[in-house]
């Protein structure tokens, strides 16, 4: 059963607030390394399950284990194991590029000497060196959404959440950004990720779809074409969505 | 015509916003930019307003110049900056009277004209602002810019962040828009927006790539190009396919790979060792190019450019 270990685990997960079921008890789960896409109309409730997921708000009521850890008891070492993009990048404008990196690794408790390895092979392999002492607000859009999923996976977590990671990129530096999507999940980190490009959705291992508060399909891309009776996952996104 | 952009240039101390920016937009027609954040949209869109003034060019706005007749351009403007003008603390119907007496009119005297939008909100006509939902602003907003029946709706990135579903329905509304006589010249970073417009621009780095009629379909171009498709999934042959010979450019493109070969005897050459690979699901056939393969290969095209003469970011 190693092969199919379940990294996330969500059984009958609700939240309300006040008399409004944001999630309406949600069960799913999520395998180890693989690309799973959390999609949803506005307003969905999506962004209340991620919260929840990552650690930073408590559910009404349900089960749910992430990366081993029970979500109402060991949130703090959910935190540890988990790393977290959203399209509002948490890179700090006013340091540099290699600032930004040694600050993220050293509150994920990196040592020193790992922090100035690990920091060489990230420039090296994005291709940044030149630009390592340059303030991230002087860097293009593409280069600070490489760097933020970077610094995101820097401390290799067991999963990471990507919330709209690619909103308002252009086409190939959106399309580069899958690719290093699917070079974590070859060093076994699943991903976790919301998009509003529903060519991106077809990327995914597995897709849920939510609607109003509850997940409606939950599938392989090619198995909901099917079911669907889409030709992309566009068709089948607002067929499910504008029932 | 309605609008006149003539050779606009903007700077913002080093940065070059805008370089030599020149197209026109007819009576009625809906004209879409198209180009990732940082593109120069915005600027462009907020000199068109009269909010900014270009450096060098001009924007005529229906025989008014946006900068020596700004009074009257806005007039006859109707703008929706990205992020939504409202005021948060007046109701939607407050918010909607406010616009529609800054204009000197009144809600019913157009109302025939937003009642398709307004509907939608009417229920809600109490709330404050502040406490609508994303879909509920962009409603109110898109009311309140065409209250006082504008010549020129002029929406910056109206759908950003916005799903799949509500981008849609917004994209009818505006259908509706159009049909009422009013020119729309609307922005947009999703690629797939464009076969709503009449024509689009692409705009990247400040200049304008290629201005299209997307319902016109492009083939003749000198390359050609692909698509790839498999069962077994098409992200495993995204690197061999590029280390082939014949391989100009491969890039993801949902469940297909898109594949710009060389030439086109490459491109018979990177069949035959397709066939080799043992996959009997492979599919390759030739397809033409939509907006995004053209914006992706215009870019790859400036980017050789830069590197051939050894320019770097």
């Amino acid at each position: 059963m190693v092969d199919h270990e379940h990294i996330i685990e969500v059984k009958e997960m609700v939240k309300k607030f006040g008399s409004f079921r944001a999630n309406d008890r949600l069960t799913f789960y999520v395998e180890k390394g693989e690309i799973f896409g959390f999609l949803g109309a506005n307003g969905a409730g999506k962004t209340t399950a991620i919260r929840i997921l990552c650690g930073l708000s408590y559910p009404t009521s349900g089960e749910i284990m992430v990366a081993g850890h029970d979500v109402y008891r060991e949130r703090e070492k959910i935190k540890r194991k988990i790393g977290y993009m959203s399209q509002k990048f948490s890179l700090y404008e006013d340091l540099t590029v290699s600032e930004n990196i040694r600050l993220y690794a050293g509150i994920y408790g990196l040592g020193r000497n790992q922090i100035a390895s690990r920091e060489e092979q990230l420039l090296e392999r994005l291709a940044l060196s030149h630009i390592r002492n340059r303030l991230i607000r002087e860097i293009p859009l593409g280069w600070k959404q490489k760097l933020a999923f970077s610094v995101a996976i820097f401390h290799q977590p067991a999963i990471v959440f990507l919330d709209e990671p690619t909103g308002g990129v252009d086409p190939i530096t959106r399309r580069q950004f899958w690719e290093m999507i699917h070079d974590a999940t070859e060093e076994g980190i699943t991903v976790f990720v919301t998009t509003h490009y529903m060519d991106e959705a077809e990327y995914c291992d597995r897709v849920s779809i939510m609607v109003d508060g509850r997940i409606d399909a939950l599938d392989t891309p090619a198995a909901l074409k099917q079911q669907f009776e889409s030709k992309n996952m566009n068709e089948v996104f607002l067929k499910l969505a504008r029932r | 015509m309605s609008l006149i952009i003539d050779h606009i240039d903007k700077s913002f101390d080093a940065v070059q916003a805008l370089s030599r920016i020149d197209f026109e937009v007819q009576d009625g027609e809906l004209f879409g930019l198209i180009g990732p954040d940082g593109a120069g949209k915005s600027t462009l869109f907020r000199i068109m307003a009269s909010l900014l003034v270009p450096d060098a060019g001009r924007c005529i706005m229906h025989g008014y110049d946006v900068v020596d007749d700004y009074r009257e351009v806005r007039k006859i403007i109707g703008y929706m900056p990205g992020r939504f003008s409202l005021y948060m603390d007046l109701s939607v119907e407050e918010n909607l009277a406010f616009y529609a007496r800054v204009f000197g009119t009144s809600v019913e005297e157009n109302y025939d004209l937003i009642s398709d939008v307004y509907e939608q909100i009417a229920p809600f006509k109490r709330r404050l602002a502040g406490k609508l939902s994303g879909g509920m602003k962009q409603k109110l907003a898109l009311s309140c810019a065409l209250i006082h029946r504008p010549r020129v709706l002029i929406l910056d990135e109206p759908t950003t962040g916005v799903d799949a579903v509500s981008r849609r329905e917004f994209w009818d509304m505006l259908k509706k828009i159009q049909g009422q006589g009013i020119t729309i010249v609307v922005s947009t970073p999703y690629m797939d927006e464009a076969e709503m417009c009449d024509r689009v621009a692409l705009i990247q780095k400040g200049r304008v790539l290629e201005i299209s009629d997307p319902s016109i379909p492009r083939d003749g171009d000198d390359t050609q190009l692909f698509s790839l498709r498999s069962n077994r999934g098409v992200y495993a042959y995204l690197e061999r396919v590029r280390s082939m010979e014949g391989c100009k450019h491969a890039w993801l493109f949902g469940d297909q790979l898109h594949v710009t070969p060389k030439s086109k005897d490459n491109a018979e050459k990177m069949k035959s060792v397709m066939d080799s690979w043992d996959d009997p699901s492979l599919q390759w056939k030739p397809i033409l190019p939509s907006i995004e393969d053209r914006f992706m290969g215009l870019m790859e095209q400036e980017s050789e450019e830069h590197s051939t003469n050894g320019e770097r970011i």
